[in-house]
């Protein structure tokens, strides 16, 4: 469904001339001013169907942890699902700590009610969103992927959430966008890792719009029938199941479109080690880590080995995106 | 000096069986960790990933207990308190121990005793290579420290065999250093202990010249 902005010159004036929380402050002014009461007033320019949601009361955020209702899809693994316990408490999360467990000791101090994305750059539709516009809580679907850690390990995660496209789509990237860039929310109060000076903040991740236009690409908000976790990136997270975790940005705060390839995080702090592509790729062995095999957690007993796959099994969904460019180099 | 003689008299007594005891407390309490998972008692009590946990408890031990061999000379010259250095060599053979260990878990728990998985491992991943060189310096080291090998070698062959303690623990921290993302924590620390082990060492060294110089 497409996206219509409100037809308004004094707002778009405003849109254009101020700053993208100004603009999201005059905006609220604005709609109050022109008569709309009631949250669904206060969201603004937003998609027809999150209205509609709204009325039907479901565009509502889901709390970290709250009941999510999703319908089946047709992306299933085959192998068992991680333990829920064990997607909560091993998490990678630095903002929050480096060890494994700090993340989901300290994350959960970060407010996440009334989330909103601030949406910039390229697009024609720039202006601060409440995340219930964006993403419509009663059309979600439920894709149970493989995720790949460059650390060696994997997991097989049950997310919940919506195509990444047609929300993109819907934020009107202008026609010389060519990629999209995540940016998580940097929260100074509540993440206690910010010190530690080996990445840069916020926390980048971006892809380029061929990319983001796979129906793979996914907007994830809940997992294991349950609004996220804050250590595993509530509201709102990316999930690029043929690329190395560390491509999903969590808690998103800012989608920005541009022309040129974005800086992201790992990219630059070691780009010998970790490229933009990042895809899961067992033919390029990395410093640290073979990335030949990897060991599957989550599913008790014995850490099983498992041997890693070209595009993390999505070969035949994505090998097309990449078919002349050179994997290893490019990596 | 009552005192000091009930020191020394517990310093033959009970030092040596205190510090094999104090040795063996991490490999008991990771076997009790295994037991637990593996009985179900627990089946959470090593986290999520516990072929990481364990080799990365082993190695850090191995690192530690490195140290705490490094350390026992500076010690003993600081405290004077001379029973130390009867314990140096049985910590040192334990933090070979642990290596082995270590390494054992690394072949087994992830590398699944796959021989072209380890050369791949061992050509590409510079921090695997150190590590190795690491372990292989220990072995004769480990090898000569009882007392008959101390005779059979002579007191100066033997010293100059086990000056080798230096470089492998500079390759066992920077094995350590190079392993993770980010440098930061544990490893950190592990190599600033070093760094100030060795300096003490080369402290010392200087000033013993000088005072020969002076002489």
């Amino acid at each position: 469904m497409e996206l219509t902005f409100r037809r308004n010159e004094a707002y778009q004036a405003l849109r254009s001339e101020m700053t993208p929380h100004e603009s999201y402050i005059r905006r609220r002014e604005f709609l109050a001013a022109a008569g709309f009461t009631g949250a669904a007033g206060l969201l603004g320019g937003l998609p027809a169907h999150a209205q509609t949601a709204s009325a039907q009361g479901a565009a509502v955020q889901i709390a970290p942890g709250g009941a999510m209702k999703a319908r089946t899809s047709a992306y299933t693994v085959a192998d068992p699902t991680a333990a829920e316990q064990d997607f909560t408490s091993y998490c990678n999360f630095y903002e929050f700590g480096m060890d494994k467990d700090d993340p989901p000791r300290n994350a959960g101090k970060m407010n996440v009610a009334n989330w909103k994305v601030t949406v910039e750059g390229e697009t024609d539709a720039p202006g601060v969103y409440d995340l219930t516009s964006l993403i419509d809580y009663a059309a979600l679907e439920e894709r149970v992927y493989r995720h790949r850690c460059v650390e060696r390990w994997s997991m097989v995660v049950p997310w919940i959430g919506v195509p990444m496209w047609p929300v993109l789509n819907r934020l009107k990237p202008k026609p010389e966008a060519r990629y999209v860039q995540f940016l998580t929310r940097l929260d100074p109060s509540s993440m206690v890792g910010l010190g530690f000076g080996g990445l840069d903040w916020p926390y980048s991740e971006a892809l380029h719009l061929n990319e983001a236009r796979n129906d793979l690409a996914f907007l994830a908000v809940g997992a294991y029938g349950k609004g996220l976790k804050q250590q595993n990136g509530a509201p709102i997270r990316t999930v690029v199941p043929w690329k190395y975790g560390y491509k999903g940005a969590k808690s998103v705060s800012t989608i920005r479109f541009t022309t040129s390839q974005p800086p992201t995080a790992w990219n630059t702090a070691n780009p010998s080690e970790y490229g933009f592509l990042s895809n899961v790729n067992p033919n390029r062995s990395h410093p640290r880590w073979s990335q030949t095999m990897e060991r599957v957690l989550g599913v008790g007993g014995f850490n099983p080995q498992r041997r890693t796959e070209m595009f993390n099994g999505y070969e035949s969904q994505v090998a097309y995106l990449y078919k002349d460019i050179d994997l290893i180099k490019f990596h | 000096m009552a005192g000091n003689a009930a020191l020394r008299a517990f310093g033959r007594l009970w030092l040596k069986p205190l510090t094999l005891l104090a040795l063996a407390l991490p490999f008991i309490f990771l076997a009790w960790q295994w037991i637990q998972v593996l009985t179900g008692i627990d089946p959470r009590a090593m986290g999520t990933d516990f072929v990481a946990y364990t080799h990365h408890f082993l190695g850090d031990t191995a690192i530690r207990v490195l140290l705490i061999t490094l350390a026992i000379t500076p010690l003993r010259d600081l405290t004077g308190w001379a029973p130390l250095a009867l314990v140096r060599r049985r910590i040192g053979v334990a933090a070979f121990i642990y290596s082995a260990l270590h390494m054992i878990a690394y072949l087994w728990l992830d590398q699944n005793w796959d021989l072209a998985l380890l050369w791949e491992d061992m050509v590409l991943r510079t921090y695997i290579m150190l590590g190795m060189l690491a372990l292989v310096l220990m072995l004769p080291l480990a090898l000569t420290s009882t007392n008959g090998m101390i005779r059979r070698l002579g007191r100066k062959a033997w010293d100059r065999l086990h000056w080798l303690i230096y470089p492998l623990a500079v390759l066992a921290v920077a094995h350590n250093l190079l392993m993770v993302k980010v440098i930061y924590g544990a490893p950190l620390v592990h190599a600033v202990i070093l760094a100030a082990l060795l300096a003490w060492r080369i402290w010392k060294l200087a000033a013993g010249q000088r005072a020969t110089a002076r002489a």
